[in-house]
């Protein structure tokens, strides 16, 4: 199953339709062949291409970046055993994963918001959740530099509350990465969930209410698995990227911070060793792959509808 | 958990003061007020749009009024929040949890009081709406008809002091429906509940209610018992909203003694005073409605009855037209000075069958009509009644 099929089965809520006629049988299929073509052409190739790569060992002899297309697959126990690696890889999951939580406590309640609460400021906030889209995500980040500066109003209010030492800063380090990466994929948290919460029927609301469920009962028990959907895509949408993402770790991060995607980055273009490359990110591939399944088998089934 | 206070258990009559809901400038809920004797049936019963549903609301803690107070007993429940009134809603779009299975819907007020066994409880109700065979199922895989059932079950099981049903029989086929009925009924008296049952469907509240009460635009326009409305009514929507009834305009000729006499071009009707709606003042000249049920009158060839009735009111006229519909046969019949009385007569006989063209004369008793204020529309309440019907 596919990632993308696994958010999809999650999403779909509504009652099944029925069973297309018999006449119409191909349609379904003729719609999905651009896409399919789209995919075979700038997916499946280079995937095939990049397997390849990943089992390809070095010219006896030859120069730096020359490989032979070999079946090396020792690549890949050679690459995972190596703390140069593997370190970057598990320090990506961390953020990318504490990103994630923090977008979804950060998302919630600003999609909740947006959903109940706004009235008619609702499409005024909602361009405000897309508007960051409208800069460049690089130019983005670098503004948060500024933002977590030792001189910024940030680190500021931090040195007041001692939270950290009169020189001490947060840029850079892994906060500040954390912090761009939470940052950079909140709207991927908030619409989702917006899509979902905006579904749901006050009225339900209301009959919980009516059956003795104080506000918050109300909302642990029919808003938030209602929404379920939403926070389940959400999640996948921040987590996925992020963990591949290296541009918050380069520009906000110090070396020490490094992520599997400037690892990848690194070897491919710097170092020139392609093998390693590719094995890193069938590496990074499959092991997002496997996180989000056993997450959408575990959230993704309960308490949906 | 601070919940268990007082208010929270009253019991005791339910009390609308002068309840008050705007929306904007749209007054949903008029000034109402009214009393409902705990452990009574009481229907609201009124056309699309009159209120009924806000009405509920209001009481449920979902709406909160613009002016007036709720009381249940002694206690005043009008700034409660919902979760904390013993009440309970059947909702008018049933509002079944959709990520829950039939079972933990009915559960979901049981578990949010902490009862002990809800297994047996939940069971119970579901044995009650015939539905146990689908605790699994999830709402949606119900059809409508039993979704409504469930929704029953989920507010009955919580035994509450007032019960508010809003329309919660409108998608169940008749069998269902009367059947459904007698289990309220049945429910209703054996747990000594206070419903109240709001209702398209006058028959549906006539053969339940100990208690109707007529709704329209945001006002009661008459309460009492089904009897008392039907055979009363104190204005033209009842009267007409409410089964049917012929009216037309008379003028009060005189007082005479316990009867009143009134005029029309047709000739004179004499009735009782008690069967005179308060509204109208008998005051010689007086403009008024004469109202008579059209199962109350008695039709006849005229030929066979020219000496004029000792007792009793009389209109002669010619039929306009019959419909034969099985226990009886509908008559219009148009009157010399041009009204148009519809009547129904029992076939006793297929031979008495009148035709088109014969001339007729229509009698009833004079305790069976009734006067209503002439400054009414004779048609208000015919409309929404067929709005009601399609
Ligand atoms: N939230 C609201 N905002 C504005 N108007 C409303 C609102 N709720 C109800 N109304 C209006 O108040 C009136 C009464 O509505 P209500 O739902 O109480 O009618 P009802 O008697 O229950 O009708 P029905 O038999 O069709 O259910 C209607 O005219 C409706 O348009
Ligand atoms: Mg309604």
């Amino acid at each position: 199953m596919s990632i993308a099929a696994a958010i999809a089965e999650t999403a779909d809520e509504g009652p099944k339709g029925p069973p297309p006629k018999r006449r119409g049988r191909f349609i379904p299929y003729l719609l999905m062949l651009p896409g399919a073509l789209w995919l075979g052409i700038f997916f499946l190739v280079p995937l095939v291409t990049l397997f390849l790569t990943s089992l390809q060992t070095p010219v006896a002899g030859g120069d730096v970046g020359q490989f032979e297309q070999t079946f090396n697959f020792a690549n890949y126990p050679e690459t995972l055993t190596d703390p140069n690696y593997y370190v970057p890889l598990f320090r990506s999951f961390l953020y990318s994963a504490s990103a994630t939580i923090l977008a979804l406590l950060i998302g919630y309640p600003l999609a909740y918001g947006i959903a109940f609460k706004a009235g008619r400021f609702r499409n005024v906030l909602l361009v405000m959740v897309i508007a960051p889209f409208f800069v460049s995500f690089i130019l983005r980040t670098i503004a948060w530099r500024q933002i977590l500066a030792d001189e910024g109003p940030v680190v500021a209010v931090l040195r007041v509350i001692g939270l950290v030492g009169p020189t001490g800063g947060v840029y850079p380090s892994a906060i500040a990465v954390v912090a761009g990466l939470t940052y950079n994929f909140l709207p991927f948290m908030t619409l989702p969930i917006y899509a979902s919460l905006e579904r749901v029927d006050h009225r339900l609301v209301e009959a919980a209410g009516d059956l003795y469920a104080s506000p918050w009962t109300g909302f642990r028990k029919v808003t938030l698995p209602l929404s379920m959907p939403g926070v389940v895509a959400g999640t996948l949408l921040t987590f996925i990227p992020a963990a591949g993402d290296y541009v918050n770790a380069a520009l906000l991060g110090t070396p020490k911070n490094t992520m599997i995607g400037n690892r990848i980055e690194f070897t491919f273009l710097s170092v020139n060793d392609y093998p390693t490359a590719a094995v890193l990110s069938f590496i990074l591939m499959a092991s997002i792959l496997i996180m989000v399944l056993l997450y959408v088998r575990r959230v993704g089934t309960e308490d949906l509808v | 958990m601070a919940r268990a206070t007082d208010v929270t258990k009253a019991q005791g009559d339910l009390y609308l003061e002068r309840l008050t809901k705007s929306f904007g400038d749209f007054v949903a809920v008029d000034d109402l007020s009214l009393t409902v004797p705990q452990g009574s049936f009481f229907a609201l019963l009124g056309p699309s749009g009159c209120g009924k549903t806000t009405t509920l609301r209001m009481v449920a803690g979902l709406e909160d009024p613009t002016a007036g107070r709720i009381k249940i007993g002694e206690a005043d429940i009008t700034e409660l929040k919902p979760f904390r009134r013993p009440v309970n809603t059947v909702f008018q779009n049933y509002a079944l949890f959709p990520h829950m299975d039939i079972y933990e819907n009915v559960a979901f007020g049981l578990r949010r009081r902490g009862i002990k066994d809800v297994k047996t409880q939940v069971m119970e109700a579901l044995e009650l709406i015939e539905l146990a065979q689908v605790a699994k199922r999830k709402p949606a895989q119900l059809s409508g008809g039993q979704q409504q059932r469930v929704a029953l079950a989920r507010a009955i099981v919580n035994r509450p002091a007032v019960l508010l049903l809003d329309e919660p029989l409108g998608a169940l086929d008749l069998k269902l429906r009367r059947q459904m009925q007698l289990e309220l009924k049945r429910i209703q008296t054996e747990v000594g509940l206070t419903f109240i049952h709001v209702t398209h469907d006058q028959e549906e509240a006539m053969t339940m209610a100990d208690t109707v009460a007529v709704m329209n635009k945001g006002v009661i326009e008459q309460l009492g018992a089904p009897t008392d409305l039907y055979e009363s009514p104190k204005t033209a929507f009842v009267a007409n909203f409410l089964g049917q009834s012929n009216l037309f305009p008379a003028a009060v000729l005189e007082v005479d003694g316990e009867d009143i006499v009134l005029e029309d071009s047709d000739g004179r009707y004499r009735m009782p005073m008690n069967r005179v709606a308060p509204s109208v003042s008998p005051t010689r000249g007086g403009r008024v409605l004469v109202g008579v049920r059209p199962e109350k009158i008695h039709i006849e060839r005229l030929a066979e009855s020219d000496a004029t009735p000792a007792d009793g009111n009389y209109v002669d006229g010619t039929v306009r037209s019959s419909s034969f519909m099985g226990v009886s046969t509908q008559y219009e019949v148009a009157t010399a000075g041009g009204e148009i009385i519809s009547v129904f007569a029992q076939n006793l006989s297929a031979r008495d069958l009148l035709s088109e063209g014969d001339p007729v004369r229509l009698t009833w008793a004079p305790r069976h009509g009734f006067v209503l204020n002439g400054s009414e529309d004779m048609n208000a309440g015919v409309e929404a009644v067929t709005a009601a019907a399609g």
